[in-house]
């Protein structure tokens, strides 16, 4: 049987990897991508506890996760669109309409 | 509690809000385009009416004694009451400033008013949460109603860059924020506020890394919402970009919502660590305060000066949190602060819309030269809105700072106390040069007109008379959120008869 802690690096690992994609990437869509990856990596954390304790708090918490990055698509994919019908592109470095 | 019909009277606010936001939907299709004006009253009924259902739990003494409802997921308290208030007062204000925008602008009304009372509805649903999986929820359908809005003037470049900017960095901090509430379940096995700090007192978890890394990703995900220095990169582009009235909303909405939280998951599931986490926000307390202040002086932009400004009373409201070991005095100054602000800051960005023009124009300092000259009703709002906002008596800023330093001095925080004081000097320069500019400097050459909104001007109006009687009769503001206050400080017991 994995051990927990295992779960918890890997999920660490992938949280991580998000994070820079999120600092360093300049495309929107794959800063959003990145950001996508931040939420499955708790989702991996979540599951690999809710094993451990055996409860479904874990597990619902999931569902409820994957909900939330669902709705967290229909709109963000629907401002980038909204920048990119204005601008006709989605680098985060040419987003400079105000001072940034 | 087990019979749910009753366990739903206690939601009565929260259901009336999200009752209405279907409703403001459904009259949406089925109204004629001529009648679509309606939408904004119905949406000013809604927030009344739920307004009406806090102050019946209020006459039904249900602040003093806090009821868990649904196994606990949710708690109604003195606390979530007296947030709901702020909460739907900011709502009532922002659909007064948006009545006659959203018309001029030709927005989509019936998305704008729906977004607006889901917004305030997972303001209210954060208040009432006990449980940081409901928390979460409610904090996301609070952001993603704001994010759309922040971009729902689509033809203007800059709303839509807002928009994307609030959603990125918005998304961003709430991975942070669900991975700490994960970290947290894993180190506790419970997601239950009170379940946590049971478990970290029995269980002896003081220095258990997952624990104390979940709760600094979690002070981390609403610190971002809070707009703390250093995550607050995205406040003043956000600010200026989002439509006025979206701005004018959020800014008081938002903080109050997240500084609701916040003060819930530590004071409540992190009580016994406040050794950690205390020394952490005095930092976020004095960063903020000073760079929102200084920062806000160079703006020449209104809507980016007051950006800043609501950076820097992010501060003040940070360091009466930070003063936890005062207790109630910390968390009610916290509670009073909020009301106070949502009144001041709505009204200050009410003046902002009577001064200014189609395509959001007219948004310049400059454009405040001699307004006391033609228009001296509008000056003088804005005078009394400037000098609350500096902390000036006899306002109710004047007395929303003084209670946060009574409780930072209480907590024997001098330093920050010292540094508060001294960061609200730096602020009246800003704020005094407003008022300055309306008094003693002549009219350019293009005197401001004004857009005379009878709804706009209610809202100033009534901002104007809150601001006043906060400031010269605060007691029963105060009472009521030293109760509030007191439900969460005393860990939950029922407190009755305690001012």
């Amino acid at each position: 049987m994995v051990p927990t802690i295992a779960y918890v690096i890997v999920s660490a690992v992938l949280f991580t990897i998000g994070v820079a994609g999120v600092l360093l990437r300049r495309n929107a869509l794959i800063v959003f991508m990145s950001i996508e990856l931040m939420l499955n990596a708790v989702n991996l954390s979540l599951a690999g506890f809710a094993r451990q304790f055996g409860s479904a708090t874990g597990q619902v918490f999931i569902l409820f996760v994957l909900a939330v990055a669902a709705a967290e698509v229909a709109v963000g994919l629907a401002i980038i669109l909204a920048v990119f019908r204005h601008r006709d592109t989605v680098d985060v470095d040419n987003m400079n309409l105000m001072k940034w | 509690m087990s019979n749910s019909a009753a366990q739903l009277a206690y939601l009565a606010p929260e259901l009336v809000v999200a009752v209405g936001a279907v409703a403001v939907l459904a009259l949406d299709i089925l109204l004629p385009e001529r009648s679509r004006r309606l939408l904004a009253r119905a949406t000013a009924a809604a927030l009344l009416a739920s307004l009406a259902a806090v102050w019946w739990l209020y006459a039904g003494e249900v602040a003093g004694r806090p009821e868990r409802l649904f196994t606990g997921t949710l708690v109604r308290d003195g606390y979530s009451l007296f947030l709901d208030a702020v909460f739907l007062l900011a709502g009532i204000l922002g659909a007064l400033v948006s009545a006659r925008y959203v018309d001029r602008e030709g927005l989509q009304s019936g998305e704008y008013y729906a977004l607006m009372l889901f917004a305030v509805l997972g303001m209210m649903l954060m208040a009432v949460s006990a449980e940081l999986v409901t928390l979460f929820i409610s904090y996301e359908i609070l952001s993603l109603s704001v994010y759309v809005l922040s971009g729902i003037a689509r033809g203007r470049a800059e709303s839509a860059e807002a928009a994307m900017k609030y959603f990125l960095l918005g998304a961003f901090s709430s991975g942070f924020l669900i991975y700490g509430i994960a970290l947290i379940y894993g180190a506790t096995g419970t997601t239950a506020l009170e379940a946590i700090g049971a478990a970290v007192m029995s269980r002896g978890l003081f220095g258990n890394s997952l624990l104390l890394i979940g709760m600094a990703l979690v002070t981390v995900g609403f610190a971002f919402k809070v707009a703390a220095v250093p995550f607050h990169g995205w406040v003043p582009d956000v600010y200026q970009g989002a439509p006025l009235p979206v701005t004018a909303f959020m800014s008081a909405g938002v903080k109050a919502a997240a500084f609701g939280a916040l003060a819930r998951v530590l004071f409540t599931a992190f009580g016994s660590l406040s050794a950690v986490w205390q020394p952490a926000l005095w930092l976020l307390a004095l960063l903020t305060m000073v760079l929102g202040n200084t920062a806000a002086i160079a703006q020449t932009n209104i809507k980016r000066m007051l950006a800043y400004s609501s950076i820097a009373h992010a501060g003040y409201m940070l360091a009466g949190v930070a003063a936890y070991t005062a207790g109630d005095v910390a968390l009610g100054s916290v509670l009073y602060y909020a009301l106070v602000y949502t009144a001041m800051n709505i009204g200050a960005f009410a003046v902002v819309l009577v001064v200014g023009r189609e395509g959001e124009g007219n948004q310049e300092l400059s454009d405040y030269r001699g307004l006391a000259v033609r228009h001296p009703w509008v000056a003088a709002g804005m005078a009394l809105f400037m000098v609350s906002l500096s902390g000036l008596p006899p306002t109710a800023g004047f007395l929303g700072k003084f209670y946060i330093l009574n409780a930072a001095l209480r907590a024997n925080l001098i330093g920050l106390a010292v540094a508060l004081v001294l960061a609200s000097l730096i602020s009246w320069y800003y704020y005094l040069r407003v008022v300055w500019l309306m008094y003693f400097i002549k009219p350019g050459e293009a005197p401001p007109t004004l857009s005379g909104a009878p709804s706009l001007r209610l809202a100033v109006g009534m901002a104007a008379v809150l601001v006043l009687i906060l400031g010269l009769w605060p007691s029963a503001a105060l009472n009521l959120a030293q109760v509030a206050a007191l439900t969460v400080t005393a860990g939950g017991l029922p407190v009755i008869g305690r001012p």
